[in-house]
């Protein structure tokens, strides 16, 4: 994968950029409601954060997971069935993220020893598979109808019925999910994975197994896809087949190269820019599909670094 | 189950097949010889299908016209995108062709649809079989649509000849050539940019083909390749990504195998081959025909 340059060894300087980021985005997230309506805000969190996991992998570990949908959508459709058995929040989505990491293990094992174009067919065909199941097991899935109408029971005095309140609760996942993600980079392993991505013979030369790390960060990436997943339902309180399509999985890639991959919360920016837009669309005359093929296509062209890789690049040179 | 009923079901099975091995055909050429992992190929398929009903609405053109013009449009707007989109992206990873080209079906769906709507005032559409191929053949154990055998017949007559082509001509030489050492293949002084753009013509020029052979069949609409795709590159997998034996081969196979399966148990039809690729994966992970991964 062509990567961003990226060092271990950081100037004061770009620390202290990385923490006007943070604190700019973390405020921007606190105020989100007031600005746009919460329920989009909502969503903004969700993809974010599916966004953020996927980029684990594709940025970090230069495997390009064509089938991501597979994770966010299979713990959508759990945390819908644990919300409609009666189930509380934290349960549903507990029960949701697990799902997505039991989910990962099989297709991780199958697919993380073929690289390149190989890999990204073989996700997109296993999350197909999981496509088909939901649309056959109609009892569990409701089908091409989906499931609705499950309950989100209140937790500790929150009510859940109102959009802001879930949408703080959402928030504080968020929180969760992208300090896990940032540990995940931080640490040892993260740096050990950037090696296999940037040149597995040497890493394997200097006694790293590379499917062992290739195989543990594709069970992170997948465990938080399916927490933004059961975020996503909870927001929504509908789940619909397309939670699973190929579309889905094809979006998140958009949403990582057009904030930028490998600067951690790019990912999360993209998500938002893109569902501002897809929402400015369809109130317009314009068709959807055809202006975000466009800039699908434009991003890819001539702007990979994306947006805040773009950013990130100019405040480095000044 | 009869035998009547399963032999009916192996024949449908090998129509859809023979959509499978066309479509991953175009794709193992383009794999092939240039490393493109053209997801537009759906896209390409459906402009197929789209450009003959097209050209019936618009210049009364029937089946048999369109079926030449149809792949010969597609694939001169194939060449038109690697030229100038697609070039760009020459050595980089094959992941952002991926990129590049899923964005690409986006727009192509939508744009269709939009063109379907405003111009034809229609969503989705049938497009007539010929005359001469409507109709029954008795084949004495099966009856079968005349169409559908013609559709059979034509796509295993198309794969000989581009496996011939590729395989023992000296064109095919050259293609191979310009494709495993582009610097050695210029210095005797080949046009190698040219040749690529050539091969990219044809292997999507395959999938319009594939488009018109559809149309009668399945109806015209804009998002008719976009599942249709993601099997087909289920069977690149499974058969070995680039190899041309292998594409038509699992093509074949895998359409009779789905067929069958949902004539025993219709809910596995559409997962049966993902359940095989992911079998063929743990055996063999270069799939059936392909070389070790190492080897290429």
């Amino acid at each position: 994968m062509t990567a961003l340059p990226h060092t271990a060894a950081r100037t004061d300087r770009e620390r202290t950029i990385r923490a006007a980021w943070m604190i700019g985005l973390g405020l921007l997230l606190l105020i989100l409601p007031r600005l746009i309506y919460p329920v989009l805000a909502l969503d903004i969190l969700a993809w974010g954060l599916f966004a953020v996991a996927f980029d684990l992998l594709f940025g970090f570990s230069g495997l390009l997971s064509f089938g991501h949908a597979a994770f966010w959508g299979g713990s959508a459709y759990v945390t819908a069935y644990l919300l409609s058995n009666g189930q509380s929040v934290p349960v549903a989505m507990l029960g949701g993220t697990l799902s997505a990491l039991a989910l990962a293990v099989p297709i991780a094992y199958l697919s993380v020893r073929s690289a390149g174009i190989y890999f990204s067919m073989i996700t997109l065909a296993f999350a197909q598979m999981v496509y088909f199941v939901a649309l056959q097991w109609t009892d569990v899935t409701g089908g091409e109808n989906g499931l609705q109408g499950f309950e989100r029971p209140s937790l500790f005095g929150l009510d859940f019925s109102d959009s802001v309140t879930r949408y703080y609760f959402c928030l504080a996942v968020f929180g969760l999910g992208f300090y896990i993600a940032y540990r995940t980079v931080r640490s040892p392993f993260g740096q050990a994975q950037q090696a296999v991505r940037d040149n597995e013979q040497r890493a394997q030369s200097i006694g790293y197994n590379p499917v062992r790390f290739k195989f543990t960060a594709f069970l992170i990436s997948a465990g938080l896809a399916g927490l933004a997943g059961s975020m996503y339902t909870f927001g929504h309180g509908v789940v619909s087949l397309d939670v699973t399509k190929w579309t889905t999985s094809g979006e998140v890639v958009m949403m990582t190269l057009l904030g930028g991959t490998t600067t951690l919360f790019g990912p999360a920016v993209g998500a938002g820019l893109v569902l501002l837009l897809r929402d400015r669309l369809t109130t317009s005359d314009l068709p959807v599909g055809i202006v975000t093929g466009i800039v699908f296509v434009a991003v890819v062209l001539f702007f990979r670094a994306g947006v805040v890789g773009t950013v990130q690049g100019w405040l480095r040179r000044r | 189950m009869n035998t009547q009923l399963l032999l009916i079901q192996v024949f449908n099975g090998l129509v859809n097949g023979a959509f499978y091995a066309l479509l991953s055909l175009g794709l193992a050429v383009i794999f092939g010889m240039l490393r493109i992992v053209n997801f537009m190929h759906g896209a390409l398929y459906m402009l197929g299908a789209f450009t003959a009903f097209a050209l019936g609405q618009a210049f009364g053109l029937g089946f048999w016209p369109a079926l030449i013009l149809a792949p010969l449009i597609v694939g001169a707007l194939g060449m038109v995108l690697e030229r100038t989109l697609l070039s760009r992206l020459y050595g980089l990873e094959p992941s952002y062709n991926l990129l590049l080209t899923f964005g690409l079906t986006l727009l192509t769906q939508d744009l269709v649809k939009q063109v379907m709507l405003s111009q034809f005032a229609v969503s989705s559409a049938p497009y007539t079989t010929p005359d001469i191929l409507t109709g029954v053949v008795n084949l004495g154990f099966v009856v079968f649509p005349k169409y559908r055998l013609f559709v059979i017949a034509l796509t295993l007559v198309i794969c000989a000849v581009v496996w011939f082509v590729i395989e023992k001509t000296r064109v095919g030489a050259i293609i191979r050539a310009s494709t495993e050492n582009p610097g050695v293949t210029r210095a005797f002084g080949i046009d190698v940019s040219k040749w690529v753009t050539g091969v990219f013509g044809v292997g999507v020029g395959l999938a319009g083909l594939a488009g018109v052979l559809a149309a009668p069949i399945y109806s015209v609409e804009p998002y008719m390749g976009a599942e249709l795709i993601i099997t087909t590159f289920a069977v690149v997998v499974i058969g070995g990504l680039g190899s041309i034996l292998g594409s038509v081969v699992t093509g074949f196979a895998v359409g009779v195998l789905a067929a069958v399966g949902a004539a025993v148990y219709p809910p596995i039809a559409n997962t049966l081959v993902f359940i095989l690729m992911a079998f063929v994966l743990l055996v063999r992970p270069s799939g059936l025909f392909g070389l070790p991964e190492g080897a290429r």
